[in-house]
């Protein structure tokens, strides 16, 4: 039993990632994702004078934010829009089998997407000696953020057969994971600050960025996601 | 084979299908038939796991929808109303994946693809994206779907609806053909389409049964008057 489900998670994880890459939307975000990190990098990265990939992983959550619900914001609103939500559904799969095929997609495509960004990296070995074990534990820390807002993106598609309002709500949810240390410096007490930023998913990015990997940064994440796909499954079953 | 216990299915106070009790047997052919609104699309997505029941149950050899669901899907090929399917694939891809989900053996896969092609004469289109059929097309692509993997029972909402006067006769045919193995369920509002095909009919108005009749007893009914005028006093009568 155990093996056929992870059967039918790869079979519905292989066709959700190969749809990514038939709609010319795909290449479209992977273009303006590198077109503006590329900038945000190198338009600071000779004035700062550091042979590091800092400042391009400082900008990330934000990007991602903004990015990654307009990837995941059709995963469910498409389906049912359009109908085939029932096709998949009267299919001999579990919601289960659903919600990790389309999420793992999605988070195999923010593996794509960062990708050509390990260019960067081996650029800037040509300028210094870069520290390599930052830049590994930083990329681990990228992907586990994509995943989390992955996963978020997800919970917001499956809430709404609307693209347009999945991709707000999944935004307006991902920007304030990764703003609200931001936020929060400007309005509360330090002491509050202290408290509230285990909430942001910028702080514990930051952490494992630093090359310091800890349990409690990896924890918060994979938190993140089970809540999220969690909550996309109670959705699903709501809709029945 | 298929046993329909008092379903019952509110949408908030509507009820879309009241306290419907029938049986189906294993090898029938069962035209459902019913006015627009009478609840017969309801009803197939409940048996289909599309939906759940009220209150009530179904039971499909020893399963039972509320426990059993995904053994029931793996019995069950459906084919929905206007059959939605993704706009963006190949039609071999989307054959490919259903054979995958529906646990089609690797080896005999291409074999059975290229049988149900045959069937449902879908060979000059299987290198087609689904969004440049035709709605006769679609149709049967439809219909190999639920065909995929040999399910034991068959679900067909209005197969016919939307084709030409060929593509109907076509259709038909493959549903007598494949029902000398299969239990079907089907429904039309083509009478003579259903008289001509089903072994049983059970007509449902307003979510209520109005008739559950064998062919027998049909042609007994319809010996002096047509099935149309019979099937008006059975859904219109309790207007007046």
């Amino acid at each position: 039993m155990k093996n056929k489900t992870t059967e039918n998670v790869k079979h519905i994880f292989k066709k959700e990632f190969k749809s990514y890459f038939v709609s010319p939307i795909a290449y479209i975000v992977i273009s303006i994702f590198l077109l503006i990190m590329g900038w945000l990098f190198f338009s600071t990265f000779f004035l700062n004078d550091q042979a590091s990939l800092a400042v391009f992983f400082a900008k990330l959550p934000a990007a991602f934010a903004f990015i990654i619900p307009a990837v995941t914001m059709r995963l469910f609103s498409e389906e049912m829009n359009v109908g085939t939500y029932e096709l998949l559904l009267t299919l001999p799969v579990t919601f289960r089998d659903i919600i990790m095929g389309k999420f793992l997609a999605a988070v195999a495509f923010v593996a794509v997407m960062l990708a050509p960004t390990l260019v960067y990296a081996v650029t800037v070995t040509f300028m210094g000696s870069l520290d390599w074990g930052t830049v590994i534990s930083s990329y681990f820390g990228a992907l586990l953020l994509g995943a989390a807002f992955s996963a978020i993106g997800l919970l917001a598609s499956a809430m709404s057969r609307n693209q347009v309002v999945a991709f707000i709500i999944g935004m307006a949810i991902c920007v304030c994971l990764a703003l609200l240390t931001d936020f929060l410096l400007y309005f509360l007490l330090d002491s509050l600050v202290d408290f509230f930023q285990y909430f942001s998913a910028q702080y514990h990015f930051q952490n494992i960025a630093k090359g310091t990997i800890d349990s409690r940064n990896i924890l918060y994440f994979l938190s993140v996601i089970f809540v999220a796909l969690y909550g996309a499954n109670l959705i699903m079953q709501e809709k029945k | 084979m298929i046993k329909f216990e008092n379903l019952t299915r509110y949408y908030g106070d509507v009820c879309a299908v009241d306290h419907v009790s029938f049986e189906v047997k294993k090898g029938e052919i069962l035209g459902f038939l019913g006015p627009n609104g009478a609840g017969k699309t309801t009803t197939y997505r409940i048996l289909t796991g599309y939906l759940q029941a009220t209150s009530g149950t179904i039971k499909v050899k020893d399963y039972d929808i509320h426990e059993d669901q995904l053994e029931i899907k793996k019995l069950i090929g459906y084919l929905p109303e206007s059959a939605p399917i993704y706009h963006d694939m190949l039609v071999y891809d989307y054959l490919n994946y259903i054979a995958d989900i529906r646990g089609v053996a690797e080896a005999g896969k291409l074999p059975h693809i290229k049988k149900l092609a045959d069937l449902c004469s879908l060979n000059e289109v299987m290198h087609k994206t689904v969004s440049q059929l035709s709605k006769g097309y679609r149709q049967r692509v439809g219909i190999a779907h639920a065909l995929m993997g040999n399910p034991e029972i068959l679900v067909l909402d209005e197969p016919t609806v939307g084709l030409d006067p060929n593509q109907i006769v076509d259709t038909r045919e493959i549903i007598k053909r494949i029902g000398k193995e299969k239990t079907i369920i089907f429904s039309t509002h083509i009478l003579s389409e259903a008289k001509a095909t089903c072994d049983r009919f059970v007509i449902i108005n307003k979510g209520k049964l109005a008739a559950d009749l064998t062919i027998d007893q049909l042609k007994d009914l319809t010996k002096d008057r047509s099935f149309e005028d019979l099937f008006r006093n059975l859904t219109r009568g309790d207007n007046q």
